[in-house]
């Protein structure tokens, strides 16, 4: 149980934490959806890596082979990279709705024009 | 032949539904299917919660491969109820739309609004009925991407901002799941929620099981607006187009609202969630925070849509103190007030979808002289208002007094007094209302309006007559709301 040994958590977690970090330190509405990105990349790792043993091959019964990786994380995260993409498309297509109708995709200017319009009101 | 594949139905047939409406291409086809679809889910949620209640559980492989390898479809006495909650307000909302949606959308939209509103039916009822973990967050996901498409369709341009930051919060609540979901997996090797949790009980190394508990707890706690995780819903709910504020909010919050349930009781299970960890005192401790605090705001909102908004906030607050008490009288309350609260926020969200349709705006003092101008809608909001408030009688008294059956059970006086006085924060913004619809007079310009089109008035008198009916007639939701709890403290399967 050496740091090395731990190394697929430790990538994961830095993903994690720095796509988490980007979606909430960014002003600017697309680098927040690719912080997002991150962060759901991180997941994939944490499913995957463990699904794999070293040495393991495809779960094909076969004489000659007695150790198999799980394919079973794979198929769930190729379902959750789907969702994944259709997230980001989303949240891109609502992005450029937002530039035609605010002419920006900064977040504080954004909730300028709304807090100023507020008050015309 | 066709009843054993009512589980499957259930999901299906919404889900089939939305691919035809973007084929076909027409509004006026894609309002009567959603309006027979969610009919025929209702018919189907009624009739498997009848079988529940007759035969207990029933279990349905997806596919035929066996549960816990295949994805297994499982109803019982509590998601069977979720489900006639989920299906009731959208056969409601259903009909509902026609009138609305056209006043607020431009024409080349309504076949997209309605794809929309199937889809995200689908995904609400998937996440309801799966018993799969995994299966969980793809129904998820589905509900929650048609569901930020519905507000971005909003007609104020806000709805577009309100609908990025609940994609982000909402996208993140979700991937918090999925993460907790892959702990679950690594530690036991399985994703059927009943076999986690018999497997559950035999895993030695309980660190990333609490690691679990706790992703699931914030993810989920996103998506349900536990406080203080509910700032994406006032502007969502505010923005929205208004069949979808009041769907979404009789409907969606209540379905994160099960699944916390169903994994706090029947996966992780009461032993690890209330007795090992303190989650029984920080459930109650948040709860409390947001029936005081979103009350308090509520009060001062300038829009009524944002009123009632925050006021689900802390309506919601009542649930998830139902399930900190974790005793029979306390679950009871909070499962009943899932399907009060979203029969009497539903009322109210639609009878307001009026008020926004004829005045153009939901603002306060636009509402002014309210009675004269539609005096069905105002009483109709009248008597929501009195189900949200508790007031014997309606809906929202039988929850309530559950909880503080609940609270007293544990002994637990002082939050017997916070229930009340958070009733009392609940009259007084619902009195802001009344002052302003009854004791003012209505300006020039709008006393020549009419009340709101049959069509739309019909159906939100319908949720209010349901407030007062189960007020009185407590038998149907109640014994759900029994069995239910009784599923979820292991005295009834």
């Amino acid at each position: 149980m050496s740091f090395t040994g731990h190394y697929t958590y430790w990538v994961t977690i830095f993903l994690m934490i720095a796509g988490l970090y980007i979606v909430i330190a960014r002003g600017n509405l697309v680098k927040k959806l690719i912080g997002l990105g991150i962060f759901q990349t991180s997941v994939y790792i944490l499913y995957i890596a463990p699904g794999k043993l070293i040495g393991g091959t495809a779960p094909i019964l076969a004489a000659s082979f007695h150790t198999y990786s799980n394919p079973l994380p794979h198929v769930l995260i190729l379902t959750a990279i789907v969702v994944g993409v259709a997230t980001l498309a989303l949240g891109l297509a609502i992005v450029v709705r937002i530039r035609e109708a605010y002419d920006s995709i900064e977040e504080d200017e954004i909730l300028e024009i709304d807090r100023s319009e507020g008050e015309a009101q | 032949m066709t009843t054993e594949h009512l589980p499957a139905l259930q999901v299906v047939v919404p889900l089939l539904a939305a691919p035809l409406m973007v084929l076909v291409r027409r509004g006026t086809f894609a309002w009567l299917l959603a309006m027979l679809v969610s009919w025929a889910t209702l018919a189907i949620a009624l009739a498997l919660a009848f079988q529940v209640r007759a035969d207990g559980p029933i279990s349905y492989a997806i596919g035929n491969w066996p549960p816990p390898w295949g994805i297994e479809y499982r109803v019982d006495g509590l998601n069977s109820f979720v489900l006639v909650l989920v299906a009731l307000v959208a056969s409601v909302v259903a009909p509902y739309a026609r009138a609305s949606v056209a006043a607020e959308l431009p024409r080349d939209q309504h076949y997209l609004f309605f794809t929309m509103f199937s889809l995200c039916l689908a995904g609400l009822l998937g996440i309801t009925i799966t018993g799969d973990a995994f299966n969980l967050f793809v129904f998820l996901e589905i509900s929650s991407l048609s569901t930020y498409v519905l507000i971005a369709l909003g007609s104020n341009r806000r709805a577009l901002l309100a609908a990025y930051q609940y994609l982000v919060l909402g996208t993140i609540g979700a991937t918090f799941y999925i993460i907790g979901v892959g702990l679950l997996y690594l530690m036991t090797g399985t994703l059927n929620l009943a076999d986690l949790a018999l497997r559950l009980r035999d895993v030695d190394e309980i660190r990333p099981v609490l690691a679990a508990l706790a992703f699931i707890t914030a993810g989920i706690g996103l998506k349900l607006a536990l406080f203080p995780l509910h700032l994406w819903l006032p502007n969502a709910y505010a923005y929205a187009p208004s069949a979808i504020t009041s769907f979404l909010a009789a409907s969606a919050t209540k379905v994160s609202v099960y699944v916390l349930l169903r994994y706090y009781f029947l996966v992780f299970g009461v032993p690890l969630v209330f007795v090992r960890l303190p989650m029984a005192e920080v459930l109650i401790g948040l709860s409390v925070l947001a029936l005081v605090s979103a009350s308090l705001v509520a009060v001062f909102q300038r829009d009524l849509k944002r009123m009632f908004a925050y006021s689900s906030v802390a309506q919601i607050g009542y649930i998830t103190l139902g399930m900190g008490l974790a005793n029979q009288a306390g679950l009871t309350g909070a499962v009943v007030h899932m399907f009060n609260h979203g029969i009497t926020k539903g009322a109210m969200f639609l009878l307001l979808g009026g008020v926004s349709l004829r005045i153009g705006s939901t603002r306060l003092e636009r509402v002014a002289g309210l009675a004269r101008i539609m005096p069905l809608t105002s009483f109709g909001m009248v008597l929501a208002g009195l189900s949200l408030i508790g007031i014997p009688g309606t809906a929202g008294f039988i929850s309530k007094w559950y909880l503080v059956l609940g609270a007293i059970e544990r002994g637990y006086w002082g939050l017997v007094a916070l229930i009340v006085a958070s009733s009392l924060i609940a009259v007084a913004y619902v009195w802001r209302f009344v002052e302003m619809a009854y004791f003012r007079e209505p300006e020039p310009s709008a006393a020549k309006l009419d009340e709101a089109p049959a069509s739309m008035l019909v159906p939100a008198w319908l949720m209010v007559a349901a407030c007062i009916y189960f007020g009185l007639d407590t038998s149907f939701p109640l014994d759900g709301a029994r069995l239910a709890a009784q599923v979820l403290l292991g005295a009834a399967r």
